[in-house]
């Protein structure tokens, strides 16, 4: 019978078994020291009444987190309301959205007129549309990179129109780059980040050069950027937050100066066309129900606490009463 | 005592030579293997190790890496690994000795069930996937839950084990059911009292093989809705969630500590399988016989 596992190899395997239970004594370091008091500082409101159910929700891996953020600190308040949070991606949500299968969508762009609209509309799925955070997607170069500092979003498009030429940074129209071959990397096809960038750069949904490596992954990409002097990519602004030691951050220019993606420009909407909205679709049939309804109350009373939780970029206190508003006309209060 | 050496000389230089480089050949095979095994595990181990710890046990994940755990995740393989026996052993090992012991292989249709079973093992996992979409999720209304997850795993690593579990009977020799035979025992009894007992270390094999491979598997379970979020623990028709989910999501997560996180996942994902896979090696040390 070949190979055996004799005695003796049981008991390496029972050690090094014994080994990983062992080391888990050793704790985290800073144990939940910023959770507790954003978790602490979420408004309760709204009496005390205990609800039950569960709620449904799938969509977009950008807005996931937010997502998943809000339900977390629900769920300290209404332990017995059981959310769930899947990632399909913005497509993906919708298909099951209006299929009836969830209760709420999250996306990174908004519905689609032309092919999700009639699908909802007729399986009779009636939604209301919230914003909830902002986005600066963040056009990225290496940080050894010191000659891209501003590009326009015409230099943009050359770059990632579909059939573009430009290998060589000195071949960048109006540039005046030096001869560094460039190497480009951003999100597949399957990405709302894609949909976005492909439509405010190159006009069309979708519509891009396709030799770059593409990922799902926006670590993948910021790797790729990373790791080579040429390199340029675009990704959500929280991968750049994080990854400022690596990376360098392209000012963007839509014909009135060059502006920086930050929190300030993307909430003031200075950084365009690149700032989006990130967006929350809930069933209207969904809202009738109390925990779903507590749940949107929740998620937009403590817009703020939850973007910072989940580190997005918070709407302004403006956008946030406007949604607000939209909730209570759509709850009929 | 001059003709010795000439003879062993001339066989060395050929030979030797020739050995030698083999030898060389093996070594290199199993050094790539363990260099980039010894790597992985240490890597995964210096950045999981302070992460793993009784929060990553018990609690349901979090936005924020401090207090994120896996405990969903966790409990949903171990269930589904749990289901996955239940359901994978019992209908393999049924094939095989239906394949072994009873068909026929003059029929076409015997001969037919082998050769499908065989390419079976070949499918791409995401195929079965969207075969549990279809026919488990939507066509039999099961809907996204645990046991329509661990049902596509078995069908997923069924074909692993009737084929290591037909090996395993065939190795049982002939001469042990023959004198069965001769004594008077029927087919059910031979099968039961001497067959069975003596292939189960084989078996045993088999089934490490396929719980090796489905503990790793996402592609298939995303499709049959294991989600990414799950805060409370998994019940066989509820929602679900499984550590290498857990794992891919926390991968995709912009922040540092939550790679960190991650390899404290792949740690106790190590851990699962090699409980599993100690308790078939005990069952095979205790059933291991001699010929």
């Amino acid at each position: 019978m070949g190979f055996r596992l004799t005695p003796r190899l049981v008991l390496l395997a029972l050690l090094v078994t014994l080994v990983a239970t062992l080391a888990a004594g050793c704790g985290r370091d800073d144990e939940s020291d910023g959770a507790n008091t954003a978790a602490s500082e979420t408004d309760t409101g709204g009496g005390g009444e205990e609800l039950s159910g569960d709620i449904e929700a799938d969509g977009s891996s950008t807005v996931g987190p937010l997502t998943t953020a809000a339900a977390e600190l629900f769920r300290e308040e209404q332990s017995g309301v059981n959310v769930t949070v899947g990632t399909s991606g913005t497509g993906g949500g919708f298909e099951r959205f209006c299929a009836g299968e969830t209760d709420i969508s999250d996306a990174s762009r908004p519905i689609k007129d032309d092919e999700e609209v009639p699908i909802c509309e007729e399986k009779g799925v009636e939604y209301i549309e919230f914003e909830v955070a902002v986005d600066a997607l963040t056009i990225a170069v290496n940080s050894e990179n010191d000659w891209a500092t501003c590009l326009t979003t015409e230099q943009l498009n050359a770059i990632w129109e579909p059939g573009s030429k430009i290998k060589n940074w000195k071949d960048v129209p109006g540039g005046d780059f030096p001869d560094e071959s460039m190497s480009l990397a951003g999100p597949g096809t399957d990405s709302g980040t894609f949909d976005y960038f492909t439509d405010e750069i190159n006009g069309e949904e979708g519509a891009s050069r396709s030799d770059y490596t593409a990922s799902e992954d926006d670590n993948v990409i910021v790797q790729a950027v990373a790791g080579e002097k040429g390199a340029l990519g675009y990704f959500g602004y929280t991968y750049y937050e994080e990854n400022q030691d690596t990376l360098k951050a392209v000012e963007v220019d839509s014909g009135d100066g060059c502006v920086a993606p930050s929190v300030e420009t993307a909430q003031a909407g200075e950084y365009t066309p690149l700032a989006r909205p990130l967006f929350v679709y809930v069933k209207k049939e969904s809202l009738e129900r109390p925990e779903v309804k507590e749940f949107m109350r929740f998620y937009l009373e403590n817009l703020d606490t939850i973007a910072e939780t989940a580190q997005f970029i918070p709407l302004t206190e403006e956008q946030t009463a406007e949604q607000m508003t939209k909730y209570d006309e759509a709850v009929g209060s | 005592m001059t003709a010795v050496p000439a003879i062993l000389g001339r066989r060395s230089t050929g030979e030797r030579v020739r050995g030698g480089a083999f030898y060389g050949l093996l070594v290199f095979s199993i050094t790539v293997g363990f260099v980039l095994l010894g790597t992985l595990l240490i890597d995964v181990f210096r950045k999981g190790i302070p992460f793993l710890d009784t929060v990553l046990l018990t609690e349901p994940p979090s936005a924020t890496p401090e207090k994120a755990g896996a405990r969903p995740a966790i409990l949903g393989t171990i269930y589904m690994m749990g289901l996955l026996l239940l359901m994978a052993v019992p209908v393999g090992v049924g094939t095989a000795l239906y394949l072994e012991e009873y068909a026929d292989r003059d029929r076409w249709y015997n001969r037919l069930l082998e050769i499908n079973i065989q390419n079976l093992a070949a499918v791409p996992s995401i195929v079965y996937g969207i075969l549990g979409l279809a026919f488990l999720v939507r066509g039999l209304g099961l809907g996204r839950v645990l046991l329509a997850g661990a049902m596509i795993l078995t069908l997923l690593v069924l074909p692993i084990v009737i084929v290591s579990s037909r090996e395993a009977i065939r190795a049982v020799p002939d001469s042990i059911s023959q004198g069965a035979y001769a004594l008077g025992a029927t087919q059910w009894q031979v099968i039961s009292r001497q067959v069975l007992p003596a292939a189960i270390p084989g078996i045993a094999t088999g089934s490490i093989l396929a719980l090796a491979r489905a503990i790793g598997e996402t592609a298939p379970l995303l499709l049959v809705g294991a989600l990414t979020y799950v805060a409370i623990d998994p019940t066989i028709l509820g929602q679900f969630t499984a550590l290498p989910i857990q794992i891919f999501q926390w991968i995709a997560r912009p922040q540092g500590d939550f790679k960190l996180l991650a390899a404290a996942g792949i740690i106790v994902l190590l851990a699962i399988l090699l409980v599993m896979n100690a308790g078939a090696i005990w069952l095979r040390n205790r059933y291991q016989r001699r010929w």
